[in-house]
């Protein structure tokens, strides 16, 4: 098969491929010849983008499986009891979704005090602060809404259904606490000036997902406990 | 500011020992490190194979000095039939966990990842250190099940509910063995998510200048996929294990039935599922195996091309079929559970994906041979073991065929006939992936050679013994040889003691051939021939920096790739190969553009 080289004033190129083969053995991706080198994207999105979301596919994996579980133990189980939601859940998600309107809010401060606009007024963190605090005051909500359950007599192994209430409510207070740590390291980068906008942006669509994951939380719970 | 995380070797090389040979960010480091802990754990899982072996030979032998590992185990050195029980558990869970997840993936990609794509360093590199030493935490949390009262855990690297969900009641090593064994995985697989999270977003976002991702190497393409599969498989495992953790420590009720009477005592759990467990854990199980061989496929393909000289015969083709056989993985674990009790119909729907996930395998296979055929080999010690690999997963792939009929299945579950099917489809197949790489490689991670001579002495009587041990194994299980006993006391089973004899002899003395490989790892480490940059003539990044790679992997310059990795058998600047980043621009007739 014969071969060119590029650029001129080379020597021929040999094949040195065993004559007897078939085929082209499936070569691809040639430079093409006498072009420039083949046009390949420059632009890589920044890691922590791509990661946040690969980590929140595994996340979502964990949860499913739970889901799955939570299924499978209530199909057909003669002991699953109905578990009436602590009413404070309500109030929780209400405030985990205002700690979503306040970063959405922080976020468009931050992006002006890094883009150099004069800030209008006062610390563009302070609404990072504000998210942080709602992110705080949900937990302890959780915490409240542990209370109220186990007021009425119903602890992690009283039965199946408050087992899953407990175990999904934990998961995602775990989740949710690395939240917390991840928009506390974005607060103190920003104090820095050293805060990059693929980091907090990053955290801000973690948070988010924390929010819309919440919210499923709360309607499977609703539905099937 | 700028948009861009800053990568990890924007500044200057680590000093100190700690920050350098310990708590490395250097990918690198953690490659190396990751290889010492799946040798660490190999060593120790076949010690526990020789040690089941020579039970299953000689059941009333005295085993000279098992009675420091367990003096209840082995009381006057001869093991009880829990403790053999036991000692299979750590022995699967040793191997598959901390050898076959840890040295094809974690290590060889940990350390090759980043450099074949083009990178200084993977995007997070403190989470990489982290994942290394969260695995190094999991497999002492594992081992320290050894020490405890009862001893490690009897119920099997599956951990099938109820037996383990109940405590100690099921046995020696069923109540701080479980919940040791189940906190070890369940760490595991936090180290396991963070290197999924690196290598992804390594393979996405850190490749150098040319390098669109139909030119990685196919070892590269072998970790994308793998870690995508762990990402969603480990994630799954994890809380199957806290579940299994709370029905122990907790008190609930997620895989224990009601109305169990063990040991005559009635338990106190009710309502769970044990099927539950089932399902959780074959979920992860089944992409587990692949986690476990998919590497070592990219391995095989890359270090062949280097020998035969010339491309596969279709690179996409086997992207495509690694591809396949991931996305199918997640279908057929039900194959797993024909005989479990699930539905009749559910045994169709998972054979059905089972014997359509051999098409991608045997393709793969195919290209391998095809590729073959005519080839100029180079026999070094790297291409035997990539062919002794290729050998070992036919071998164990036809077995698969039978396995995956459910009809033959009732007939062949927990006999030998399975255990010979992964030992020689994943276990062994890995090892000589791992072997292959480790020959191959060796030269960049060190900067010297390995001993090309004991590597082939090493191959032949691995390769030979390997066949000895597990051919074996298929006879025994059509003569219905039941797997997980410590004894066989029925008549039936009595003809067969020879050639469980025949096996353990085998066993021990493949196993001592390995301290040829010991002994060549280790000398080679040290007083081995410096390496030239690119022994083998290959192409791919790895081998146009130096041996081993500076602390950037590039000596602050990245390169520019102009080429696929494919690039054999052409007449280039330097040989019969044109590397990816030499600007010769080169165009073959009846090519695509």
């Amino acid at each position: 098969m014969a071969t060119t080289i590029h650029p001129p004033g080379a020597k021929e190129i040999r094949d040195l491929r065993p004559s007897n083969t078939s085929g082209n053995g499936g070569r691809r991706d040639r430079v093409p010849a006498g072009s420039e080198l083949r046009a390949v994207q420059e632009y890589a999105p920044p890691p922590a983008s791509t990661g946040v979301w690969v980590f929140v596919a595994g996340v979502s994996m964990t949860f499913a499986a739970l889901t799955s579980a939570l299924v499978v133990r209530k199909g057909g189980a003669l002991d699953w009891r109905h578990v009436t939601l602590p009413s404070i859940l309500y109030l929780n998600t209400l405030v985990l979704l205002a700690s979503s309107v306040t970063l959405e809010i922080s976020r468009c401060h931050v992006a002006a005090f890094m883009g150099g606009v004069k800030a209008t007024t006062g610390n563009p963190a302070r609404w990072l602060y504000a998210t942080l605090s709602l992110g705080m005051l949900f937990l302890a909500g959780q915490y409240i809404a542990w209370r109220q359950l186990s007021a009425q007599g119903l602890y992690l192994a009283t039965n199946p259904s408050s087992s899953f209430f407990y175990v999904f409510t934990a998961a995602h207070a775990l989740h949710l606490l690395g939240g917390l740590f991840a928009m506390g390291r974005v607060i103190r980068k920003l104090n820095e000036h050293v805060l990059s906008r693929a980091t907090l942006d990053a955290t801000a669509h973690y948070w988010h997902f924390m929010d819309v994951l919440w919210i499923y939380l709360l309607v499977l719970l609703w539905m099937k406990l | 500011m700028h948009d861009m995380s800053a990568p990890a070797h924007a500044a200057q090389a680590p000093t100190g020992f700690l920050s350098k040979h310990v708590f490395s960010l250097d990918h690198k480091v953690i490659g190396k490190q990751y290889y010492g802990l799946a040798l660490l754990a190999a060593i120790i899982g076949m010690f526990l194979s020789w040690v089941m072996r020579i039970h299953l030979g000689w059941t009333s032998f005295a085993i000279p000095g098992l009675h420091f590992l367990s003096k209840n185990g082995a009381p006057g050195d001869v093991m009880t039939p829990e403790y053999y029980l036991q000692l299979m558990t750590m022995h699967g869970t040793i191997m598959v966990f901390f050898v076959l997840t840890t040295a094809p993936f974690a290590a060889f990609g940990n350390f090759f990842l980043p450099i074949q794509v083009g990178a200084e360093d993977m995007p997070f590199p403190h989470f990489n250190m982290m994942s290394f030493w969260i695995t190094f935490v999991s497999f002492v949390v594992m081992v320290s099940s050894f020490f405890v009262a009862d001893g490690p855990t009897l119920g099997g690297w599956t951990q099938y509910a109820p037996l383990s969900a109940m405590g100690s009641v099921t046995g020696p090593g069923q109540g701080l063995g479980v919940v040791l064994w189940a906190s070890s995985i369940a760490i595991f697989c936090i180290g396991q998510l963070l290197g999924s999270l690196n290598f992804i977003t390594t393979t996405l976002d850190m490749r150098t200048k040319g390098m669109s991702l139909w030119r990685m190497p196919l070892t590269t393409w072998a970790w994308f996929i793998t870690s995508i599969m762990g990402l969603t498989a480990f994630a799954v495992l994890m809380p199957a294990c806290i579940l299994l953790i709370l029905d122990h420590v907790a008190g609930t009720s997620f895989f224990v039935p009601s109305n169990l009477v063990v040991n005559d005592q009635l338990q106190p759990h009710s309502g769970g599922s044990t099927l539950l467990w089932q399902h959780l854990f074959w979920f992860f199980g089944h992409p587990e195996v692949y986690i476990a061989i998919v590497p070592a496929m990219g391995i095989v393909s890359h270090i062949l091309m280097a020998n035969i000289r010339r491309p596969l015969l279709s690179h996409r083709i086997l992207v495509y079929s690694m591809g396949a056989v991931a996305v199918l993985s997640y279908m057929v674990y039900g194959h797993h559970m024909f005989v479990s009790g699930m539905n009749p119909i559910s045994s169709i729907a998972f054979s059905f994906p089972t014997l359509i996930i051999t098409i991608p395998a045997t393709i793969i296979v195919l290209i391998w041979l095809g590729s073959l055929y005519g080839a100029r080999m180079r026999l070094n010690t790297a291409c035997l073991f990539s062919l002794g690999m290729i050998s070992m997963f036919i071998t164990g792939g036809i077995s698969g065929f039978f396995l995956a009929q459910p009809s033959l299945d009732i007939m062949l579950h927990a006999t030998y006939f399975v255990v010979g099917h992964f030992h020689f489809v994943m276990a062994v197949s890995a090892m000589f992936g791992i072997f292959a790489g480790t020959y191959f490689w060796f030269p960049k991670m060190y900067g010297r050679m390995m001993n090309d001579t004991l590597g082939k002495i090493h191959f032949w009587l691995t390769f030979v013994g390997a066949y000895c041990i597990f051919m074996p194994f298929h006879y025994l299980g059509l003569a219905s040889n039941v797997r997980r006993y410590q004894a066989f006391v029925d008549d039936y089973l009595q003809p067969l003691i020879p050639v469980h004899r025949f096996i353990t002899v085998a066993a021990i003395a493949t196993g001592l051939v390995q301290l040829i490989f010991l002994y060549n790892l280790i000398h080679s480490r040290f007083w081995g021939k410096p390496a030239p940059d690119n022994p083998w003539e290959a192409t791919s990044l790895e081998w146009s920096t130096s041996s081993p790679p500076p602390f950037d992997n590039f000596g602050g310059k990245l390169p520019v790739v102009y080429h696929d990795p494919y690039q054999y058998g052409i007449e280039g600047s330097t040989g019969d190969y044109v590397m990816q980043t030499d600007p010769q621009q080169i165009q073959t007739q009846g090519d695509e553009a």
